[in-house]
């Protein structure tokens, strides 16, 4: 079975070799990284940097990977939707409430589109957004210090997967629901989907100076499958672009009951016209429940707040903000070219790409060519919108990016391939295999007015037999081309963690001068921060214990606790009073029923101990500090819980 | 059979040490001479005799760094040393007892032993001074390898603090 396994991919790879050489002059410049150059393309000497950040979506991890292309090394993981023990994120009293949701602590999600901020259509490289799309919630994570800031839930949604896109100048983060659901949720009868469920499409203004996210209203459309969505640019701003499936409104066996219509729709959504409207006073508040949870750099901490009102809009009231253009076989990449002329549907049960004309679709609605309506909206005419169709001859297209030379890329699924074609004129220039099974692709910028074309990384969704085997379950791979010339050109394949569906490039000139290297002692506004070793206390409030604890290279003040109880509830609020890059303390305590607090200099976390057993029990520093690291260590001694003995703590006495 | 000799001869022991211990004051730990002796750190200080780093006096060399020349008023500036002490508790009191020798020297005295220059230096660049400057690099031998931290002050903090220094 096996060996038959590896003759099919064996023949596959062999006939993708072909396909890949089959055109003329490509020669030996195909043979991809056995060629010496392409090495040294990737190849970034010990010590110096990357070219391009590049953020890859954790997928099932629930956080964003940092990495560099075109090395593929990876920099660091941002805990986002999921506990992470490595700090203490979700752990940790201060970040606990940033997993808060309507449905309680919720302490991992599914993460999918990473997005960069921009204005005018350019990344900014302030932010970068992420949705979580099992409980539905967005983030916004800072590009200073690399965390995340804020978490906002989306209510009414389920499924939160066409999202995390920003507008041209960040005015909004769209949030869109893959599952369309009972709105507001009730008990009925899952066999009356048709027409009872909805589908919420979710506009989060995103404040200018700050970030700060809040849902400015909500459309409720018909109970369709909103898969993907990219905005308009340049002449298409302030339109919205969304694929659909399921069109069908199945509620089961969707497989093969969601793909019955020839073709869905894109939903075109002029998010300006409905703006307007919502700020004369339009749409309808709705009771709702949804947490907004918001971490604060300068008392490094997080506070979550309910929020219990949503707007919501009915499509219907504002006239001429909504269109269907219908697109063939349930597409799934909604993507929108450097100029904002070109949406592109992937259906991906297609061999074909539909390309729709934004300035067709405008005439269209001006003279009102309308075929049909669906729940009211009107669906325009498949031929009136479409600008071309590109024959690519390969299966299962998914997404789309571009470069700033008029070429746009396309990822195909079941072919396994990047294709790269010409905006306006349709033609295949090049086809290169990837390995194996490609999702999503980036190119940094690549979905903007300025694209950096010079690299496309292909994220695949099965790695087989590309790196040493590791048992059953592997890391998935990525595959990075140079695309500066005519033919795309393999050079490097590397593994990524989780399941990184979208990820978000930016050239590293952008971020790596503002990156944060450490929090200002000064600026700590942490209500249990030890600003000085001399503010080192510990305090008892009932069975509540208080630890002031300040760390420097390479002790801990105090370092000797007694009068601790069984029983009682210990907080330990770390301060880390380095005041240097990379100079972080770690914490860990045995017994701990939490994790280890890992602590940037200048900053402040707590971790609660609950002591069951009488002892003297030790603590240590988990990052290797300094030469005397291994000295850096306490104890706290714990009485039983009637013992009389006073709090008392010590350094060096 | 050896082996449960030994073991039940370990669990025998842990069990003496297990009832001896009524609160009963033992004498602590065990005894060794273990004093540090001269010629375990080889100092590549500048040090003549048996004068430690810490105490040698050195008022001519400015270290390395920044600060190449430091003007003291004849009077100590109050307001400044006022400053200076704040941002000593908060930035180097962890390690610098005022007038004890803790993970590192005490400042009391500092300058009658240091230039300004030396003290602001070893404050503004420390990583560079145990490197370059022969003195902080036989001070980090003397204190046990503890790292001066870079606790990235400013200028004028660091002169703040070396006018605290003139107070103590």
């Amino acid at each position: 079975m096996k060996k038959h396994t590896y003759l099919v991919l064996g023949l596959l790879g062999f006939a993708a070799l072909l396909t890949g050489c089959g055109n003329g002059n490509q020669g030996k410049s195909s043979s991809g990284a056995l060629n010496s150059s392409n090495a040294e393309k990737v190849y970034v000497a010990p010590g110096e940097h990357d070219e391009f950040y590049a953020f890859f979506s954790g997928g099932y991890s629930g956080n964003l990977t940092v990495y560099g292309l075109p090395s593929g090394r990876m920099f660091k993981e941002i805990p986002v939707f999921s506990q992470f023990a490595t700090s203490g994120y979700g752990y940790s009293e201060e970040t606990k409430p940033m997993l808060n949701t309507s449905h309680g602590f919720v302490p991992w999600d599914d993460a999918h589109h990473p997005d960069i901020s921009q204005t005018n259509g350019e990344l900014d490289g302030r932010w970068i957004f992420i949705n979580g799309n099992n409980t539905p919630r967005i983030a916004r994570i800072s590009l200073t210090t690399f965390e995340t800031e804020e978490i906002i839930e989306v209510p009414n949604s389920a499924g939160n997967h066409s999202s995390s896109f920003v507008t041209e100048n960040s005015e909004y983060v769209v949030a869109g629901t893959r599952f369309s659901v009972p709105i507001p949720q009730r008990d009925i009868p899952i066999n009356e989907y048709k027409g009872n469920f909805q589908g919420a499409l979710s506009f989060i203004s995103v404040e200018p100076e700050h970030g700060s996210m809040d849902i400015k209203f909500q459309i409720i459309m018909p109970g369709f499958n909103y898969d993907l969505s990219h905005p308009g640019r340049g002449k298409s701003h302030g339109w919205f672009f969304f694929t659909t499936y399921n069109t069908e409104e199945a509620s089961t066996l969707q497989e093969v009951n969601s793909s019955q219509n020839d073709k869905d729709f894109i939903a075109a959504i002029n998010w300006k016209k409905i703006e307007a409207y919502v700020n004369n006073g339009g749409g309808t508040k709705m009771p709702a429940n949804y947490a907004h949870n918001v971490y604060d750099e300068s008392t490094h901490t997080a506070t979550s707040t309910m929020k219990k009102e949503v707007l919501t809009v009915n499509p219907l009231d504002v006239p001429g903000a909504v269109f269907f253009l219908p697109t063939p076989k349930s597409p799934h990449g909604c993507d929108v070219d450097p100029s904002g002329q070109y949406i592109i549907g992937n259906g991906k049960l297609s061999a074909d790409l539909t390309v729709h004309s934004f300035d067709n679709m405008i005439a269209a609605i001006e003279d009102k060519k309308f075929d049909g309506e669906a729940y009211g909206i009107p669906i325009l005419k498949f031929e009136d919108v479409l600008a071309g169709t590109v024959k690519s001859g390969g299966l299962g297209p998914l997404h789309t990016e571009f470069d700033a030379e008029g070429n746009a890329y396309t990822t195909f699924f079941i072919s396994s391939e990047v294709v790269k074609w010409k905006l306006g004129t349709w033609e295949v220039i090049d086809r290169k295999p990837t390995y194996y099974s490609v999702g999503h692709l980036m190119i940094p910028g690549g979905n903007s007015r300025k694209p950096f074309g010079k690299y496309v990384v292909a994220l695949n969704k099965i790695t087989k037999d590309r790196y040493l085997p590791v048992g059953p379950e592997m890391e998935h791979s990525a595959q990075i081309y140079d695309i500066s010339g005519e033919k795309m050109e393999l050079l490097y394949d590397f593994p990524t963690h989780g399941e990184p569906h979208y990820a978000a490039g930016i050239p590293a000139e952008l971020l790596a001068p503002k990156s944060k290297k450490f929090y200002k002692l000064a600026d700590n506004k942490h209500p249990y921060a030890t600003l000085g070793a001399a503010d080192s206390k510990v305090v008892r409030e009932g069975k509540d214990v208080h630890v002031y604890m300040s760390t420097i290279r390479s002790h801990f003040t105090p370092d000797n606790i007694e009068g601790v109880k069984v029983g009682d509830k210990v907080y330990f609020h770390i301060t880390n009073q380095e005041q240097d890059f990379d100079v972080p303390h770690g914490f860990a305590i045995i017994g701990a029923n939490t994790s280890e607090l890992l602590v940037m200099p200048g900053q402040t976390k707590t971790i609660v101990w609950e002591p069951k057993q009488v002892g003297v029990w030790p603590f240590y520093c988990t990052d290797f500090c300094s030469a005397l690291h291994q000295e850096m260590q306490g104890y706290v001694r714990v009485s039983p819980a009637n013992s009389n003995l006073e709090l008392s703590w010590s350094l060096g006495d | 059979m050896k082996i449960i000799l030994k073991s039940s001869a370990v669990l025998f022991s842990v069990l003496m040490m297990g009832c001896g211990g009524k609160e009963e004051k033992k004498k602590e730990g065990f005894s060794v001479d273990r004093a540090k002796t001269t010629t375990e750190q080889a100092s590549p200080a500048p040090t003549t005799s048996d004068t430690k780093p810490s105490e040698t006096i050195d008022l001519t060399n400015k270290g390395v760094g920044p600060i190449t020349s430091v003007s003291l008023t004849a009077e100590v500036d109050q307001e400044m040393a006022k400053k200076g002490e704040e941002v000593y508790n908060q930035m180097c009191l962890a390690c610098h007892r005022v007038d004890k020798k803790f993970i590192g020297p005490a400042p009391k005295g500092i300058l009658e032993r240091r230039s300004p220059e030396w003290v602001m230096n070893m404050i503004l660049n420390p990583e560079v001074m145990v490197k370059e400057d022969p003195l902080a690099k036989a001070l980090l031998a003397e204190f046990n390898g503890a790292p001066m931290a870079n606790q990235s002050l400013t200028e004028e903090e660091a002169r703040a603090v070396l006018e605290f220094f003139r107070t103590l």
